[in-house]
């Protein structure tokens, strides 16, 4: 007997739920936006702000308030500096560095007399502000026209009312990743971007996986509401829904587990993007579509 | 589709041998004679952040290049006038690139225009305003050979830091233009980033000036600077206590030779210290010059300087003849190494900012490396697991095909030289948990189908058939949202979408074409009365 995780005849309804679904995701995308708002922003890394990052690895144990004793009345007293892997820091500042002997002074120097020679700069990234800014501003187009990418293509592979749903589900989850983020005051940096991007193919994935389902039965069963068709193609489609979210959760896990501190950001955002890239699919995409539905029966009502 | 499973095989069999051929040079590193002919070279090439090195983005002042550009003409301007009998007054360099000058008779305007128009043909009046018995003219440059100009010194720059960088001697740098006015070069290996970045950035701007004696320095220091001078400082070593302290020079602003009349520059050992100095040879015109030069200036002090730090200023004795010069002060033996290198390359046309600079350390990259295959390996472990537990036979296939995957993928990446970085590790364990979506997809189908009583190979046929659109669909808009990533341009994100682009199109050959091969394999050639799915 073969493994079966959802059962074939299951009749979930989903449809009934999406009006919670949809009330839960607004409180959502209110609370990410508050935070947005109430941080002033997000907290940019410095592909998008300028600034410096360097990453100084210790042999001994070496706490982050011995690293701000030692670098005291520097240019880098007010850095953030933050546990980074083990006896690993993060140095950050909004100041771009790009001359050597700075760093020599107000880093090199106090560290060496604070810890002798027992630590090593393993990376130090330096962007002027003026690069920030245009990463900023090609961040922000880049995502807004991916969304209208995939807008037309769906409307060109089903219609218009699809796309839309599928649309503002990407909305969504976008809003979530960068929620997310905010409340948890992590920086925004160019691999949550990339996180961002991959979410997008991804959650855009399940909705046409629904959606082409929809479509089948709509053809199949002509007479029939639009409303049980859709939960009819969710229940369907819900175990490949789970499954495939199952499988790219677990290739996250293993990422955010085993593959290090530089890329945290990118496996921690990418699986707050798979969890609710999933949801939105099911419970958002789709109500969308029907409230158009809805929408256009009422309006011919009214024409009648 | 095809329905020869025998040409379908052997399909999918060159395929992965093709695969593997390109990642033969990654995995062994001498391949012994005389196979070693046959083989690609290419290996697989890893990024910054997995092998160490440095990356910078620079930014060309262009603006800088054409300021440079006019003050020389406003010079020369200066005489065409004089020479065709235009009278002027007050004329001089404006700031935002333009030349500034009162014409003081009413008809000067049109002899400036001939003027223009005979000698300048880059110059254009910009505004004129009248002035008491003249006119107020200023003039910039038209705005195609402005564009041009800009292009040429942003090619010149390019071309000069690639010198640069050979000469020095760093396995497989990449430089290239980005956008308008921006080189992007990256140093993989580079064991001394900071020696790298001053020799990529300085601007290395050699001119010989002749010391102003006539004039006294406390009065030009008082700000009362003579006609046609400038100051400029140098590092003197003070004999008793071996510092080095700065000092002003007095000079004539007109450099009378400059680096681009240099044929080489050599490191040479001085003294019996071992101390070292860059020798220069003149080209054969430079040589010329440098020998009328030294004639007519015998006994005053010629300063050799770069980049407006005066560096010595010995005093000719006689004429010099044979283009030989040096250039002393105290250099450590790689400063004079990299300065011999700066001289020959070139000066670059306009000053170098530092935008972007990343520096990865050796270290940093290997842990990477380890992290990176760490995660990839259990996470698709994971994967396979879970595939066989949950479609048993089928989940084999799919895993099979998952592999084939992972295998195609790295050659693809060894074969077009496409660069592996960490988030493209990533990347591609992503592509991992999306490429068995495909397998999932059509399993999931087949089960229905099965479900309603059809037989196996209909079910196959069915499920494979209805699934394929929506295969198609969501690899389509996969690979837009990454090439939308790819826009951003900047190494190890762009890899992750490389990756993941790679990915999305192997899995379609593997997971739609590769499993269906087997499928039909199988259930062609034994009697199944079930499918194991």
């Amino acid at each position: 007997m073969s493994m079966e995780l959802i059962k074939p005849g299951i009749h979930l309804d989903f449809v009934g739920k999406m009006k919670y679904a949809i009330i839960f995701s607004v409180i959502l995308a209110v609370i990410a936006i508050g935070s947005v708002i109430f941080h002033r922003g997000l907290n940019l890394g410095i592909d998008f702000a300028g600034g410096s990052i360097i990453q100084v690895k210790f042999q001994k144990e070496v706490s982050a308030d011995q690293i701000r004793t030692a670098l005291k009345a520097t240019k880098l007293e007010s850095s953030i500096i933050q546990q980074f892997g083990v006896n690993e820091f993060l140095i950050r500042t909004h100041e771009s560095f790009s001359d050597h002997n700075i760093l020599v002074v107000n880093l090199e120097q106090p560290l060496t007399s604070a810890f002798k020679k027992d630590y090593e700069i393993r990376r130090i990234e330096v962007v002027g502000s003026k690069v920030g800014s245009d990463f900023q501003r090609k961040a922000i187009f880049a995502v807004i026209f991916s969304w209208i990418a995939m807008l037309i293509y769906i409307t060109w592979r089903f219609e218009f009312r699809y796309a839309l749903g599928g649309i503002i589900a990407l909305v969504h989850d976008v809003l979530i990743i960068i929620g997310t983020v905010s409340i948890l005051n992590m920086e925004f940096t160019i691999s949550i971007l990339a996180a961002i991007f991959f979410i997008i193919g991804f959650s855009i994935n399940d909705t046409i996986v629904v959606l082409d389902r929809v479509r089948e039965n709509v053809k199949l069963n002509p007479r029939q509401k639009l409303s049980d068709i859709i939960n009819m193609s969710v229940n369907q489609t819900l175990s490949r829904t789970i499954l495939t979210s199952l499988t790219v959760f677990l290739t996250v896990l293993a990422l955010y587990i085993f593959g290090g501190a530089v890329i945290h950001d990118l496996a921690f955002s990418l699986m707050v993007g798979v969890v609710f890239g999933t949801y939105s699919s099911v419970f958002i995409s789709c109500p969308i579509v029907l409230l158009f539905e809805n929408l256009q029966i009422s309006k011919m009502k009214k024409g009648k | 589709m095809f329905k020869s499973l025998k040409l379908r095989g052997a399909i999918t069999l060159v395929v992965c041998l093709g695969a593997l051929y390109f990642l033969i040079p990654t995995f062994i590193s001498n391949i012994p004679s005389p196979w070693d002919k046959y083989m690609s070279k290419e290996k697989i090439h890893l990024g910054l952040d997995l092998q160490g090195g440095m990356h910078l983005v620079l930014e060309i002042d262009t603006d800088k290049a054409l300021e440079t550009m006019m003050e020389r003409t406003s010079n020369d301007l200066k005489e065409s006038l004089m020479d065709n009998k235009v009278r002027f007054r007050n004329l001089e360099k404006a700031s935002g690139a333009k030349i500034a000058m009162e014409l003081t008779e009413s008809e000067g305007k049109t002899a400036l225009e001939k003027v223009l128009h005979d000698k300048y043909p880059d110059l254009e009046i910009g505004s004129t305003s009248p002035r008491e018995g003249g006119q107020f003219v200023t003039l910039k440059i038209n705005d195609k050979r402005a564009s041009e100009l800009k292009r040429l010194t942003v090619e010149h720059s390019l071309e000069t830091i690639r010198n640069r960088v050979d000469q020095f001697g760093i396995a497989e740098p990449e430089i290239v233009p980005e956008g308008e006015n921006r080189i992007l070069i990256q140093l993989p290996g580079i064991k001394d980033p900071e020696r790298a970045k001053n020799l990529i950035g300085k601007t290395a701007l050699l001119e010989f000036k002749i010391v102003d004696e006539e004039n006294s320095m406390e009065e030009a220091l008082r700000g009362n600077l003579p006609e046609g001078d400038i100051i400029a400082y140098g590092l003197r070593s003070n004999k008793a206590t071996t510092e080095r302290v700065s000092s002003p020079y007095l000079l004539k602003d007109k450099a009378l030779l400059t680096g681009a009349s240099l044929e080489t520059a050599k490191v040479q050992i001085a003294d019996r210290f071992g101390n070292p100095t860059v020798s220069l040879t003149f080209n054969s015109q430079g040589a010329d010059d440098f020998e009328r030069i030294t004639g007519e200036n015998v006994r005053k002090k010629l300063a050799i300087v770069l980049d407006g730090v005066v560096h010595s200023a010995p005093v000719i004795q006689e004429r010099i003849s044979g283009g030989h010069a040096q250039i002393s002060g105290n250099f450590t033996m790689d400063e004079a190494h990299d300065l011999a290198i700066v001289l020959r390359a070139g000066a670059l046309p306009a000053p170098v900012n530092i935008l972007e600079e990343r520096t990865v350390g050796p270290s940093l990259g290997n842990d990477s490396i380890r992290q990176g295959i760490m995660a990839t390996m259990i996470g698709s472990i994971l994967v396979i697991l879970f595939m066989v537990i949950y479609y048993r036979f089928s989940g084999a296939v799919a895993d099979l095909a998952l592999i084939i995957n992972i295998v195609l993928v790295l050659g693809i990446l060894a074969a077009f030289r496409a660069t592996l970085t960490l988030p493209g590790i990533a990347g591609l364990l992503l592509t991992v948990g999306v490429a068995v979506d495909a397998n999932i997809l059509i399993f999931e189908r087949i089960r229905e189908e099965l479900r309603t009583g059809k037989t196996i190979r209909i079910s196959l046929e069915t499920g494979y058939h209805r699934a394929f659109m929506t295969i198609i669909d969501t690899h389509i808009t996969g690979i837009v949202a990454a090439v939308f990533l790819i826009m951003f341009g900047t190494g190890p994100i762009k890899g992750f979408a490389v990756t993941t682009i790679i990915g999305l199109l192997a899995s379609l050959f593997t997971a739609v074409f590769v499993t269906r091969v087997i499928f039909d394999y199988v259930t062609w050639n034994f009697n199944i009365k079930k499918l194991s799915i």
